[in-house]
């Protein structure tokens, strides 16, 4: 086991040193399905006059953020929301397209709290905790309650019940659905739930403010230094609890379906301050995005994942045809190779083996579309069967507005012609580590959504992420954190404490040395750079040489960044320039600690792809023996080595097997 | 292609603004509005000129936090977000106006950026169905006719950008709350606040400084999520049923 202080011996161990064990100690025992009500029960309460007395500040306003800024709010507590958008509407989560996950079996196929909280652990690659998965699809159901409660349009059939899908990874149809923009109507439900408290008054709302440092007191978080993005004011917030709903940082590699603003900054700045970052090398590339079309590209556009329960993949059998109109090619000449080596999931395979599989006929040199230098990074996915089977209306109804996007964005008809795509930098299932509580290793400080590790382990399945946040934030997180605040009140911190005036001067100083730097070179042309080499070498398939070059190339980088990096105007204005150099020193500082933790994972597991590990018919090959564990990574101190800490995970209710969807 | 740009220029809220004239070279058909920005950008930096500021984030059309006036029209010649603008709407040559959203209640924040907060306000004012969390009852319990439902939906796609009240003569903000009080009105759920919310959120609409309706339909024709224009009626029979009752 863990007990050895050394990391000579581990791959990499020449980066990174060896801490003790780490192990969540708040999940309660005795049957999987009880745990949850138990620790419902035995958190403490905090009485609703008391809660008046208690502040909670939440940085983020996306499905995780909001519910709990509106749920907190609703108990009485006194919520202080931040978001960097102009309003809390605009959180990335908006941009979810296909669906949210929930057990609730209304197709009478066989659906079960236990078979999503299965399907969740495995679609994982058996790299998340039992505990966590399992109290997800228990609040699963009331997710969908309170979500139509609040008037969020769900597809609804003729009987006016509610409809369903299926989405890649599973064989029920569990997923609800809003046409294409399932996160965009669950946003909105839970941003209104948050302004009507906004209006009561129990939530105060700070829109364009960016949270640039944690306030650590007496080893408690008691607040954050913002910056008010429109008048540059450096504001102190205190509080006797602090959450963060940040969001995830798959915008280290520059391009991907993330919102331009998504950053690392909060949960970074936390991590510096003591809080341990869970998995951070698990990246989900989703496989259905619309492929790079040129140098300029700021980011990539996803096509829901839906499209794959009526939308056929396939490339030509033969790399001398890939330069044809895909309608000219017959059907004997075309490989549907999801349904030729996955014959029970077919086309509905989880993400990361069919972004693996993409890529492979792709590097075969039987990828489609324009040659981008001398290869092609796309493949075909087509409703010509589709629309032959069902009626061209049928089909509009259901993907309509998917279509429309991609003919907007490529200028091609998917009605007339195959869409082509290609994966793409989605999702991270790292974040900083928590407990059962969602508690960080900062006492006082939580983090709930995508900010967090805990629940998808190294592959998320598609549908799961706007439950996990949901979760978190309309059910858990409120029913964990009044443990917390039951020992208020809190003692009050000054404004002049050494701790709160250090942070402040930290981010002054921060700012001001960007500003003076003035060197050659754009923020931009520095995140594209640290981009392309996270994508070479830390992407969709790793080795342990490309890691080693990977950190190499990264610390150069980061150096140079610090000596040339050119921001100009002024702290004290709306300077979009200086937001952006401030995420991308964190993302070079996060890029590095994504390398090492791939590099010392010598397995194949989820969306991490080490060439070094596989089967012998190329599929991901884990190593429970050695690997079945969290990396819960710690600071090491500035210019020192990050300190692993393993929790081991133990699985008692699911058995341990090689992913198989064949 | 070859473009020449005017962009508007503003230091901050209380200054005054001018149009800046810019020449951008090798834009491509495929480069997105947004895009091309980012290109100038680029250049004006390393000039050491400051870049241009302008808002947007998910830049896949959802988010509604980008916005400009193209050669005077809401989000340019398209039917769509800025964000899903492509450069292969304008030929070589061209010269485009840009500008920010110009109404009272959106005050210019820099350069294209300007305040919707205006908008949040409106919903604070009603926009939601009160239901705390832990109080729903079993989601099928509530059926919604499709008709209803549907309905209810076209209207619940609008994504607050504000192209509706830029690209209306009165700066009217009636689409806007339109589309979220049908959307709530069309279920049963949001039938117990029905008179209330409608007669708040007009009344905040008004305080904010936006304009009356008078039926030009500017912003239905604006949207980018082609909110009808009834939802407008809607707003208005609700709001004399409400007086009334």
């Amino acid at each position: 086991m863990t007990d050895t202080n050394t990391s000579a011996d581990l791959p990499g161990g020449d980066l990174f040193t060896l801490g003790a064990p780490i192990a969540d100690t708040k999940a309660p025992d005795g049957p999987i399905e009880n745990r949850w009500t138990k620790a419902e029960f035995n958190n403490r309460l905090v009485n609703p006059s008391n809660r008046r007395k208690l502040s909670v500040i939440i940085v983020g306003t996306g499905l995780a953020g909001a519910s709990a800024a509106a749920t907190m709010g609703e108990s009485g507590y006194h919520v202080k929301s931040f978001c960097y958008q102009d309003s809390p509407r605009r959180a990335h989560s908006i941009a979810a397209q296909g669906g949210i996950n929930a057990a609730k079996n209304y197709n009478n196929d066989g659906d079960s709290v236990h078979r999503l909280f299965y399907d969740t652990v495995k679609g994982g690659d058996y790299r998340s905790r039992e505990d966590n998965v399992y109290r997800l699809s228990e609040v699963s159901t009331r997710i969908i309650d309170q979500c139509v409660a609040q008037g969020v349009p769900f597809a609804r059939d003729y009987g006016g019940l509610l409809d369903n899908r299926s989405f890649g990874g599973v064989q029920v149809a569990r997923t609800f659905y809003a046409r294409g923009q399932t996160g965009q109507q669950l946003l909105i439900g839970a941003y209104q739930a948050m302004e009507r408290q906004v209006a009561n008054g129990t939530v105060e709302q700070f829109t364009r403010h960016e949270m640039l440092e944690v306030i650590v007191k007496d080893g408690k978080a008691r607040g954050i230094i913002a910056r008010d993005m429109v008048t540059g004011e450096i504001e102190t917030h205190l509080a006797d609890v602090v959450v963060l709903a940040s969001g995830g940082y798959g915008n280290v590699f520059f391009l991907s379906t993330n919102a331009m603003g998504c950053n690392v900054t909060a949960t970074w700045r936390a991590h510096r301050k003591g809080a341990y970052f869970g998995n951070p090398c698990y990246t989900q590339i989703h496989p259905t995005c619309i492929p790079v079309s040129g140098d300029h590209q700021s980011k990539l556009t996803l096509m829901s994942e839906s499209l794959r329960n009526d939308g056929r993949i396939w490339v030509p059998k033969r790399a001398e045809d890939c330069g044809k109109d895909p309608r000219e090619i017959p059907e004997a000449d075309r490989d549907y190779y999801l349904e030729r080596i996955y014959p029970a999931f077919g086309n509905l395979v989880p993400r990361d083996i069919a972004s693996r599989q993409a890529k492979n006929v792709c590097d075969e040199g039987r990828g489609v579309g324009p040659l981008v230098g001398d290869f092609r990074r796309g493949v075909y996915l087509d409703f010509s069967a589709a629309l032959a089977r069902m009626s061209e209306e049928a089909v509009a109804e259901k993907y309509g507005n998917l279509f429309d996007m991609y003919q907007r964005i490529t200028g091609e008809s998917p009605y007339d012609v195959p869409m082509r795509i290609y994966p793409a930098v989605h999702y991270t299932m790292g974040g900083l580590w928590v407990d059962y509580d969602l508690e960080t290793t900062i006492p006082g400080l939580f983090a709930v959504g995508e900010a967090n590790f805990s629940d998808h382990g190294a592959n998320r399945l598609g549908a799961s992420s706007l439950m996990q946040c949901l979760g978190d934030g309309y059910f858990v997180l409120p029913n964990t954190i009044r443990n917390y605040l039951a020992d208020g009140p809190f003692e009050p911190v000054s404004e002049d404490a050494p701790e709160v005036v250090e942070a402040r001067q930290a981010v002054e100083d921060r700012i001001s040395t960007l500003l003076s730097i003035n060197g050659d070179r754009t923020v931009d042309s520095f995140h594209r750079e640290l981009g392309n080499i996270m994508w070479e070498y830390c992407g969709m398939e790793r080795t342990e040489e490309g890691l080693r070059k990977a950190v190499d190339l990264i610390r150069a980088l980061k150096d140079e960044f610090w000596r040339n990096v050119k921001v100009l105007g002024s702290a004290d204005t709306l300077n979009q320039s200086l937001e952006k150099a401030g995420r991308v020193a964190d993302f070079l500082e996060l890029g590095e600690l994504m390398c090492i933790d791939a590099l010392h994972r010598r397995e194949s597991c989820g969306g991490h792809f080490r060439a070094e590990s596989v089967t012998d018919d190329g599929e991901a090959l884990r190593d429970d023996e050695n690997f079945a564990y969290v990396a819960a990574w710690e600071f090491g101190g500035e210019g020192s080595a990050p300190v692993l800490h393993k929790e081991d995970l133990v699985y008692e209710f699911i058995e341990l097997k090689q992913r198989s969807y064949k | 292609m070859n473009l020449t740009l005017k962009i508007w220029r503003q230091d901050g809220p209380q200054v005054a603004g001018r149009l800046a004239e810019y020449q951008v070279s090798d834009i491509s058909d495929d480069m997105s509005f947004l895009e091309m920005l980012d290109v100038l950008n680029e250049e004006l930096i390393t000039k050491g000129e400051e870049p241009i500021a302008f808002d947007s984030d998910c830049r896949e059309g959802i988010c509604g936090m980008c916005g400009l006036m193209i050669s005077g029209h809401a989000h340019g010649p398209e039917v769509t977000t800025t964000c899903q603008l492509h450069m292969r709407s304008f030929k070589d040559g061209d010269t485009i106006t840009v500008e920010p959203w110009r109404a009272e209640a959106f005050p210019v924040v820099r350069d294209l950026v300007v305040d919707r907060s205006s908008l949040d306000r409106i919903i604070q004012a009603g926009g939601f169905i009160s239901v705390n969390t832990g109080a729903a009852t079993e989601a099928n319990n509530l059926p919604v006719s499709k008709p209803k439902a549907d309905r209810a939906f076209d209207a619940a796609t609008c994504i607050g950008c504000g192209a509706c009240v830029a690209a209306c003569p009165n700066a009217s903000g009636m689409l806007f709350m339109g589309a979220k009080i049908t959307h709530l009105s069309e279920l049963p759920q949001g039938q117990a606040q029905r008179d209330a919310r409608v007669v708040s959120m007009v009344n905040q609409h008004d305080h904010e400084g936006f304009g009356g309706c008078t039926n030009i339909g500017e912003c239905s024709a604006a949207c980018p999520k082609e909110i009808p224009l009834d939802v407008i009626s809607t707003l208005n029979a609700d709001f004399r049923k409400a007086k009334q009752a």
